[in-house]
């Protein structure tokens, strides 16, 4: 094997680090919005979990700690978004919104002290064996347990959505509220826990980026990704393994941008920094143009609010 | 059981009173929140909302503040409220606020040091168009390809951020400013300048710009045709949609007053309180804009005294900062409890809770 070689496996394995937070959060976000909600308050909670997360990991040393603390962050931002949507049936885009201010805010304050630390460092899991593989075992095979759950995770979701009983009442759910509610299915409860789930994954998310992708706590530091988790979702067209693709698409422009920058191309830096929102708003005008001619569609329900009858 | 049950009309007294619920609300978990940082609540809210316009000490400085930083929130919040009243999201007015100051300040910059009366007004119109065509983007590709405006919209301030980074170290730099970052300083450019009109007042032309659009933008929600029409989509979509309500203009509309609007907000804070054009010129007037618009209830005269409000919690806040070392992230901790009080407060206004169970036989009846 030639240095080129190794270079470029290198360059996947650190493209599918650089996806697996957008790819977790964005995960997230399909469950949720295939039940028929919108939460636009990804960015919130991503941002919360990557503090919880890694204030976890400060005080206790453990990031196996630190990402249970980034999904109960998670989990809690989102508990809040649930109340305030499914009880108290509030409109869902402004309560993400809200939730994103909420938690960009709560996050800055709470992470104050902890800006320059760096985190215990998360050790790889090589696969026995596989790993050894040249070339796919350095890009598939040597990373760290999250990044193998996040893969996982895709194929269970999309197992969830095709071939299971759970999977079916949710997709009812999101489908259209009433039919389902009709059925004796309990949306509000439904729709409340799915939340919740949403929360988990996007915290995890967030913590992954503070604690393995950084590794570090700045102010602001998700800047934009849960809104490009978004994003994926609309691109994936609320598929699991097109969002798998989306998200690596994403990772490779990412580190394309970086790499770039470090290598100090004579292209300006804003330039490359703006690259990954540009494209995402390619994509999203590519997939909605396509869709207009009449594919896939979004669950029916999604950002409707269930008033109950 | 608890059961919701619509209202017929959204009642009035309660539409008025949730934004007050709300405040207090906030003061309440705030208080608990400023308590667990360990601060005496009572003082800190005091000195939030009491000491920046009554205190003797602080109100000197701080009621001029209050005004500065209203303007810009009820400008963008005035234009956001029209899309948010007919569904269309534009949560970019962030970018669009520095697009509009970019393209301003370039003109002001291209003429400097030109003296003449026409440099402010043709620097507005930059600020208009500079806001306009970038809320443009989402506008066009919402109309054009269905493309979600919620997320292109906060895309571009991605973008617009990147664009004042380069503007600022690169092609708007002030060239006699030693190589240091930012543009020359248009406050001190007499002919592009925007100076306060009534000293020790805080009042400026964007200020007077803001109470003119309030009362402009109330007449027109009430009496224009395009107006009544905003309001009948986000009240009955179907009714519109039957009435033959052109929504691709509607969508263009409401995102081009939204970003021209934000665009001058931009423009008189750039030639007024920022001076110059600096990588960190945004402060998040475009974000918060969306609460004061909500906070106001989508109207321009709440939208005024929400401006107001939020003003408040930005000075008394940075009062807080400086007397309790209060971090600023807990005043942004703070505005977001306020908008998920609001929210939930809603459900008042529109529906009914009632502990009765008959209510399904009544309804069917």
């Amino acid at each position: 094997m030639n240095m080129g070689d190794i270079n470029l496996s290198l360059l996947f394995a650190s493209l599918i680090v650089a996806a697996t937070p957008v790819l977790l959060a964005a995960l997230g976000e399909l469950i949720v919005e295939k039940t028929g909600v919108l939460n636009l308050g990804v960015e919130g909670m991503m941002i919360f979990g990557a503090i919880t997360g890694f204030i976890a990991t400060i005080e206790t040393g453990s990031p196996w700690l630190g990402f249970l603390f980034s999904i109960l962050g998670g989990i809690s931002l989102a508990f809040i978004f649930a109340i305030v949507t499914q009880v108290f049936r509030a409109n869902q885009v402004a309560s993400g919104l809200a939730l994103t201010l909420f938690g960009l805010g709560l996050s800055s304050l709470l992470g104050y002290s902890y800006t320059g630390i760096k985190p215990a460092a998360f050790p790889d899991m090589h696969v026995p064996y596989l790993s050894e593989l040249p070339f796919l075992g350095i890009i598939l095979f040597q990373h760290d347990p999250i990044i193998y759950f996040s893969i996982f995770a895709v194929f269970s979701v999309y197992l969830l959505f095709r071939n299971s009983r759970l999977g079916l009442i949710l997709k009812a759910v999101g489908e259209n509220h009433d039919s389902a509610h009709a059925l004796g299915y309990n949306v509000i409860l439904i729709r409340f826990l799915t939340i919740l789930v949403g929360g988990a994954f996007a915290g995890l998310g967030g913590g992954y980026l503070s604690l393995v992708r950084v590794p570090q706590w700045t102010e602001g530091m998700t800047a934009g990704a849960g809104w490009i988790a978004l994003a994926l979702v609309v691109f994936a067209s609320w598929q699991p393994f097109r969002l798998l693709v989306g998200a690596y698409i994403f990772g490779g422009v990412t580190l394309l941008q970086l790499n770039l920058q470090a290598l100090g191309v004579e292209i300006n830096v804003a330039l490359l920094s703006m690259s990954p929102y540009l494209v995402t708003i390619a994509v999203l005008v590519f997939m909605s143009a396509r869709r207009a001619k009449g594919s896939l569609e979004a669950p029916r329900s999604l950002g409707k609010t269930f008033f109950g009858l | 059981m608890i059961k919701l049950e619509p209202r017929k009309n959204r009642s009035s007294i309660l539409e008025i009173s949730t934004p007050i619920i709300a405040v207090i609300m906030t003061m309440l978990f705030g208080g608990i929140l400023f308590y667990l940082m360990g601060k005496n609540p009572f003082e800190v809210i005091k000195l939030i909302f009491w000491d920046p316009v009554m205190s003797p000490t602080f109100s000197e400085y701080s009621r001029p503040q209050l005004v500065v930083k209203a303007a810009p929130l009820i400008l963008i919040a005035l234009g956001l409220s029209f899309g948010f009243r007919a569904n269309i999201w534009n949560i970019g007015a962030e970018g669009q606020y520095i697009m509009g100051a970019l393209l301003s300040g370039g003109i002001g910059l291209a003429l400097y040091p030109l003296s003449a009366w026409y440099v402010f007004p043709l620097m507005i119109l930059g600020g208009i168009i500079g806001g306009a065509t970038w809320a443009m983007i989402p506008a066009l590709l919402k109309i054009k390809f269905n493309t979600n405006e919620i997320l292109v919209s906060l895309m571009l301030v991605y973008v617009a951020e990147q664009i004042l980074a380069l503007a600022s170290l690169g092609f708007l730099r002030n060239p006699e400013g030693l190589g240091f970052p930012g543009s020359r300083d248009l406050s001190k450019y007499e002919s592009a300048a925007n100076p306060e009109l009534i000293a020790g007042t805080g009042i400026h032309l964007g200020v007077v710009f803001s109470f003119i659009a309030v009362i402009f933008l109330t007449y027109f929600l009430s009496y224009h045709r395009t107006g009544f029409q905003i309001k009948l989509i986000g009240q009955a979509p179907r009714a519109a949609s039957f009435a033959g309500i052109n929504l691709r203009y509607i969508v263009i509309f409401c995102l081009g007053l939204s970003g021209g609007l934000a665009g001058i907000a931009g423009m008189f804070e750039l030639t007024g309180p920022a001076g110059v054009i600096h990588i960190d010129f945004n402060v998040g007037y475009g974000f918060t804009a969306i609460i004061v618009a909500f906070l106001g209830r989508l109207h321009p005269i709440g939208i005024f005294l929400a401006g107001l409000l939020m003003s408040l919690t930005y000075v008394g806040g940075e009062l807080a900062q400086f007397m309790m070392n209060i971090p600023a992230a807990a005043i942004q901790v703070f505005q977001g409890m306020l908008l998920f009080f609001l929210l939930s407060a809603d459900l008042l206004v529109n529906y009914r809770i009632s502990l009765r169970t008959s209510i399904n036989k009544r309804r069917y009846k």
